[in-house]
């Protein structure tokens, strides 16, 4: 495709790169050619013949090389006998074409006018009135009275689940199919089809259960008619009805740009969220999200969401006024002083969290903070995370994705969809791990090692990059440590190494070859049963570092952190062990008691969340905080991306912001903070914290055009529902390796690797496990996957357990109590436990793990 | 040699065994091909012969090989035996009769491409036409005609039949190519064409069986003795299906170009006249249904691709529908419509749509609730449809309308003077 090509469309001339689709180059001129059936995200179908354009080639005299010529000086052009999809056409030099001729305009009403005989008049009741291609093209193109008459229409079914999130109505499709590539083409769960034939065709879905996909979301937002609709949103509101609020997802670590479309609502008695839609965000979402980021919107507003103070009176947790609160609170904490203690979840904002660890150190004078849950890596991914402007839509071939120790799909949704997208463009991908994963679909090769041996996996990459010398010659001046490295890793011959992880020896050659010979390498590591966790990321460090794979777009570590703001907890928290016993402990956004985590024992326990959590139970003080969208902040992506959300609904009861029961509680202890929002927070950190230097909402806020144009609702090309990006697409902050000077230090440390007779605890994330979130959307119920410990038939043998069992399973003193589930398809001894429930993949170090057998009757605790 | 170089079971009894196929020179071309030509050699000399595929479209059978990229791999060659256009039935009678020359035909255009496999595409009705092509390729596996290192010359080559679901819209190759991978039978957009991306996306060349069947003879006596048939720019001999109002409907081999549509429907060796003493033609249809209908006045037209298309229709698959007095052109045309709507694959929006609303208002004409506008109506829809479609079936499906609109308008007329008059906007 090298090249660009010059071409004329409208008597406009205009130069595209060569191998465009005409209709995108028309889109670049500015002139729309309407559309149904393609979308720039997908491949050309030629379908729905909406796009038929007429295109003609100048004549070249073959002798001269030069245009044929008429009498009055104009090149002469050999128009092809039949109009042409302008969206199976691809450009060629001296192409011309026309798009307004009235053979274009005939041929444009024509097919409205022949969608519209099958299209259902039913409007002013279509979830899409408002915001529907089919209505703008028709304004636009079509016919003013149907020549059709009304009688005639096919009437078909008007409900047809595809499953619990979609709804499909027969009529309104106009089997543009769409939503059938979507799904083989960017999500990779061909579930939909066509079936039947004529005006009988329809789509379906053939998977058991339907529609079988994280994604399935987005068809109804690509959908150009309102065919498909979600059962969350389907008739609840009109689109101008709407307020589309900027929001970034929640949830993982992707940070997907999303909207929350509210609407005052009586039943929620102020305002509602009535969905979450796409913000186009090309080097993060593009335009998609999966289906938890779009429906678990519903825990902000539920019902139980927690509304007042409240203090323990007697053993009961009684609701009480603000100032009472706080100034219990406040009491406590003065007479902990420096003993107290702190514990913030991940999911908390920047602001919260800086001001948070600000209250501990400046009005307590305590360095006992701590983020939950701890997570492993943080300082790796500081110096060698992914250099700025790093983007999966601009790897291809020569780019090499690494996903190890972490399911892709189950723990970052888009990042799965974009990493099969630079596949498709011919990327490469090497998925290592202990378990099977989608992501293996594409990869080259598949490493299957042995759980726990993660870092072990890598010194044999280390040590086979080492032995042939591939280190990068541009590295080699900046690498500090490796005399030490090589030292370390001569201890480990490839064979022993081979055995112990059960990865062959030509696996790990080739693992470390493909890794040297990329042009640019991104590397994803999750924690799925980590055990040395410190000694994983820091080979995964040392492994891109040889081979010149950091400081650089498109090169680094990409962490699977477990939530939205992990990043952002590392930044401004960090990991650090508390005391076994402290006099107060704080708790804000994490439920260390639910999650069966160890906390320490508190005299006095304060609990900062959005609902009454196992945790808070305990509590001798509740606060009520607000979710992201009652207020405005930022979150930090695992591409250490800092984004801004803005407040879209108000605050649930009396529910305060974090940040805002800090400054109170900062005020009642002395301090002077003056913090009237979070944006004056924001605007300290941007020029108080390095990393953070001069991220103030207004740099945040900043954008540019996104390509392809299909963010807006307005736009007749595309014309679907995921918004348009104008509220800002964020900065990263730079790794340290990105600096010129940098030095590019390497690790050591002898892997901890458990015995073979060892049975080991992995934490799995599933996108949707059981949680307190998630829980509270209904439609997503028959989807969620609840608590077990999945373990293989001989391991379940060895341990006497058997399936539909409860059991007590003790990991690091925390005893987990789950029904067992046996599955051949988790590796021997393995107990694949929530992550949720035992996120401490690395910290598994009595081994083999003690158990405690309960013989119940397989209900679940909850 | 005889009569016939097609229909030549019709000569020699038992032709569709393999040993009585060999003992009339059967695979004497692919033996001669194999041991003393080229595959470009083969490809050339199908070329000078001026062969023009037999499926409808006419294209130059070995221009259509030469397309094939020499250097991709694996290849295949999909033999189209879905002859599923109303009236065709020449496809079935060589099959049946004279399976072994289709073979033959299809071994010299896969060694000409140079394909590993063979798929004969069957219509899913032509299911005994099958078995006895299973047993003919089963005969010639056995003889060594086709496998592995066939005669030696280190050439191998698999045969197999696959037979199709019963969809009209399964004879287009690309939607033909689409159903043998065994996805639903919809064309694909053009270009790329099958001879770069076929079928799994693999060069391709899809011949029609009548097309393959003249292979062999070509090969054997060469493109000179070829020319020799038929007129310049239609060279060779072409089965013609008789149908219809006529005495002796069914298949006649004659050379292109030589007979008129008068002499195949009344010339003794042919048609016989028609099945009514005192009955006129009224309308002849070249192609089946998908070819514009011609008035009587075109009796005379020679059957061959040039001239039939100089007369404003298409030769196509010869496929010759006699229509006489006692028919209802208006009816006729409402059943090939009709037939068009039942066969819409759905892909693509002028078709699905066009096809379906042409047939409702066909059924409130035939019905006698037909309203004064309604020829225009039809004329207009069709010419939405035509040009605009995915696949050659809208266009076809556009024929009927404006064929019958065009030479017959009054028959509308007397539908419409005698329909009981109803205000638009009532269900008909």
């Amino acid at each position: 495709m090298a090249g660009t090509v010059r071409i004329v469309i409208d008597d406009r001339s205009i130069e595209v790169p060569a191998g465009t689709l005409v209709v995108d180059a028309a889109k670049r001129a500015g002139i729309d050619i309407p559309v149904f059936c393609y979308h720039p995200k997908l491949e050309p179908a030629g379908m729905c013949r909406m796009c038929l354009v007429e295109v003609g080639t100048i004549q070249i005299d073959p002798q001269t090389r030069q245009p044929v010529r008429d009498e009055e000086g104009r090149p002469v052009v050999r128009w092809m006998p039949r109009l042409q999809t302008a969206c199976t056409t691809r450009v060629a030099e001296g192409m011309v074409v026309r798009t307004n001729t009235l053979q274009v305009q005939e041929a444009q009403r024509a097919i409205l006018e022949f969608l519209l005989t099958s299209h259902p008049l039913d409007c002013p009741i279509c979830d899409k009135g408002g915001e529907c291609p089919l209505q703008n093209l028709t304004m636009r193109y079509g016919p003013a009275e149907s020549r059709f008459d009304y009688w005639d229409k096919m009437r078909q079914e008007k409900r047809v689940p595809l499953g619990d999130l979609i709804i499909l109505d027969r009529e309104r499709c106009i089997l543009c199919g769409r939503c059938i590539r979507f799904q083989e083409e960017i999500a990779d769960d061909p579930v939909l089809g066509f079936s039947d034939r004529g005006r009988g065709m329809e789509i379906i879905t053939f998977s058991d259960p339907p529609f079988a996909s994280y994604f399935s979301g987005n068809t109804t937002d690509i959908c150009p008619v309102g065919a498909l609709t979600t059962t969350d949103f389907r008739f609840r509101a009109r689109p101008w009805e709407m307020t589309p609020i900027p929001s970034i997802c929640p949830h993982c670590p992707v940070g997907c740009n999303i909207t929350l479309d509210v609407r005052p609502s009586a039943r929620k008695g102020g305002w509602d969220i009535l969905r979450v839609m796409p913000r186009q965000h090309e080097e993060v979402n593009e335009i998609w999200i999966c289906d938890k980021g779009r429906f678990v919107h519903h825990f902000a507003t539920a019902e139980d969401r927690l509304r007042q103070p409240m203090i323990r009176r007697n053993g009961e947790l009684v609701p009480v006024s603000w100032e009472e609160a706080l100034d219990r609170v406040a009491e406590a904490l003065q007479q902990a002083g420096a003993e107290a203690a702190g514990i913030a979840g991940d999911r908390l904002p920047n602001e919260d969290l800086y001001l948070f660890r600000r209250l501990f150190e400046e009005a307590l004078g305590s360095p006992w903070v701590t983020m939950d849950p701890p997570v492993f890596g943080g300082e790796w991914v500081a110096r060698y995370g992914v250099g700025v402007g790093t983007d999966f839509g601009r790897m291809g071939p020569g780019s090499l994705v690494v996903v190890m120790a972490g399911d892709l799909e189950e723990e970052a949704p888009v990042w799965f969809l974009r990493v099969r997208g630079a596949v498709r463009r011919g990327a490469r991908l090497i998925v290592a791990g202990g378990k099977p994963q989608k992501a293996e679909r594409y990869a080259d090769p598949i490493l299957r090692y042995r759980f726990g041996t993660e870092a072990l996996v890598l010194v044999g990459v280390l040590r086979v990059l080492l032995e042939e010398n591939r280190v990068a010659p541009e590295a080699l001046p900046r690498l500090e440590g490796l005399e030490t490295l090589k030292q370390g890793v001569a201890d480990y011959p490839l064979e022993d190494i081979s055995r112990q992880t059960g990865v062959p020896v030509e696996q790990l050659k080739a693992f470390a070859r493909a890794i040297a010979e990329a042009h640019e390498v991104v590397f994803l590591f999750g924690r799925e049963g980590v055990v040395d966790g410190e000694a994983f990321a820091g080979m995964a460090a040392n492994v891109l570092a040889l081979t010149g794979h950091v400081g650089r777009p498109n090169n680094g570590l990409l962490p699977l952190w477990p939530h939205a703001n992990t990043q952002g907890a590392l930044d401004f928290i960090g990991v650090r062990p508390l005391p076994e016993e402290v006099p107060v402990l704080y708790v804000v956004g994490a439920d260390p008691a639910g999650d069966g985590r160890a906390m320490p024992r508190a005299g006095f326990l304060i609990v900062q969340d959005l609902f009454l959590t196992e945790t808070a139970r305990m509590a001798d003080v509740v606060l009520p905080a607000q979710s992201w969208a009652e207020r405005d902040g930022t979150f930090t992506s695992g591409e250490r991306r800092v984004q801004r959300f803005y407040k879209a609904i108000p605050a649930v009861g009396e529910a305060r912001g974090d940040w805002e029961i800090f400054v109170a509680l900062a005020l009642r202890l002395g301090q002077r903070w003056l913090y009237l929002s979070p944006e004056a927070v924001m605007d300290e950190i941007a020029r108080t914290v390095p990393r953070y230097a001069g991220m103030d909402y207004g740099a945040l806020a900043w954008t540019r055009p996104q390509w392809p144009p299909v963010g807006s609702s307005r736009d007749l090309y595309f014309g679907g529902t995921a918004r348009p990006n104008t509220a800002g697409l964020g900065r990263v902050w730079a790794s340290e390796a990105e600096a010129p000077e940098a030095r590019w230090p390497l690790f050591w440390k002898a892997p901890e690797v458990p015995s073979e007779e060892a049975v080991l605890v992995v934490p799995v994330r599933r996108l949707y496990h059981e949680g307190t979130l998630i829980a509270r959307t209904p439609h997503l119920r028959s989807w969620i996957v609840p608590w077990a410990a999945r373990m293989h038939p001989e391991t379940a043998r060895r341990l006497h357990l058997e399936a539909g069992q409860m059991a007590m399973i003790q990991v690091n003193s925390q005893a987990v109590r789950l029904p067992v589930q046996v599955d051949p398809a988790v590796p021997p001894q393995v107990l694949m436990l929530p992550a949720s429930l035992a996120p401490r993949a690395g910290a598994v170090q009595a081994l083999p793990v003690e158990f405690r057998v309960e013989v119940g009757d397989g209900a679940l605790p909850h | 040699m005889g009569r016939y170089i097609l229909l030549r079971h019709r000569e020699i009894a038992d032709l569709h065994r393999l040993e009585v196929y060999v003992r009339h020179g059967g695979y004497e071309a692919w033996r001669k091909a194999l041991t003393t030509m080229t595959p470009d050699q083969v490809i050339e000399e199908v070329k000078a012969s001026g062969l023009r595929g037999r499926g409808g479209a006419g294209f130059p059978t070995g221009m259509k090989w030469s397309f094939v990229p020499k250097d991709v791999f694996p290849k295949y060659v999909v033999v189209n035996a879905d002859e599923s256009e109303p009236g065709t039935f020449k496809d079935r009678e060589i099959m049946e009769g004279n399976p072994h020359q289709l073979i033959e035909g299809a071994l010299l255009a896969a060694y000409a491409i140079q394909a590993e496999r063979v798929y004969i595409y069957v219509r899913g009705e032509y299911r005994s036409v099958a078995r006895r092509l299973e047993a003919a390729i089963a005969e010639a596996y056995a003889a060594g005609f086709i496998g592995r290192n066939v005669l030696g010359t280190g050439y191998s080559v698999e045969m197999a039949v696959h037979l199709g679901a019963g969809a009209y819209i399964c004879g287009e190759e690309t939607a033909l190519l689409e159903s043998l991978e065994g996805k639903i039978g919809h064309p694909r957009v053009r270009p790329p064409f099958p001879a770069t991306y076929g079928l799994y996306g693999k060069p391709t060349v899809v011949n029609n069986v009548e097309t393959l069947a003249n292979v062999p003879p070509i090969i054997l006596h060469g493109a000179a003795w070829y020319r020799t048939m038929g007129t310049e720019k239609s060279p060779g001999p072409k089965i013609f299906c008789l149908s219809g109002r006529v005495r002796r409907p069914g298949n006649y081999e004659a050379e292109l170009g030589k007979i008129t549509f008068r002499d195949l429907i009344f010339g003794e060796e042919y048609g016989q006249g028609l099945l009514e003493e005192g009955r006129a033609v009224k309308a002849i249809l070249p192609a089946g249904a998908s070819a514009p209908m011609l008035p009587a006045s075109a009796l005379d037209t020679p059957l061959d691709y040039e001239s039939v298309q100089a007369a404003g229709s298409m030769l196509g698959s010869a496929s010759i529908i006699v229509l006489d007095d006692t028919v209802d052109i208006v009816w006729a045309a409402y059943k090939m419509v009709r037939f068009f709507q039942h066969e819409s694959c759905g892909k693509c929006t002028p078709c699905r749509e066009g096809t379906y609303w042409l047939r409702r208002v066909y059924e409130r004409i035939v019905a006698g609730r037909g309203r004064p506008k309604d020829p225009e109506l039809l004329e207009s829809i069709a010419r939405q449809m035509a040009g605009k479609t995915l696949c050659p079936l809208g266009d076809f499906a556009t024929s009927p309308v404006l064929s019958s609109l065009k030479h017959f308008r009054r028959e509308y007329e007397d539908y419409l003077r005698r329909a009981v008059e109803t205000p638009a906007g009532v269900p008909a």
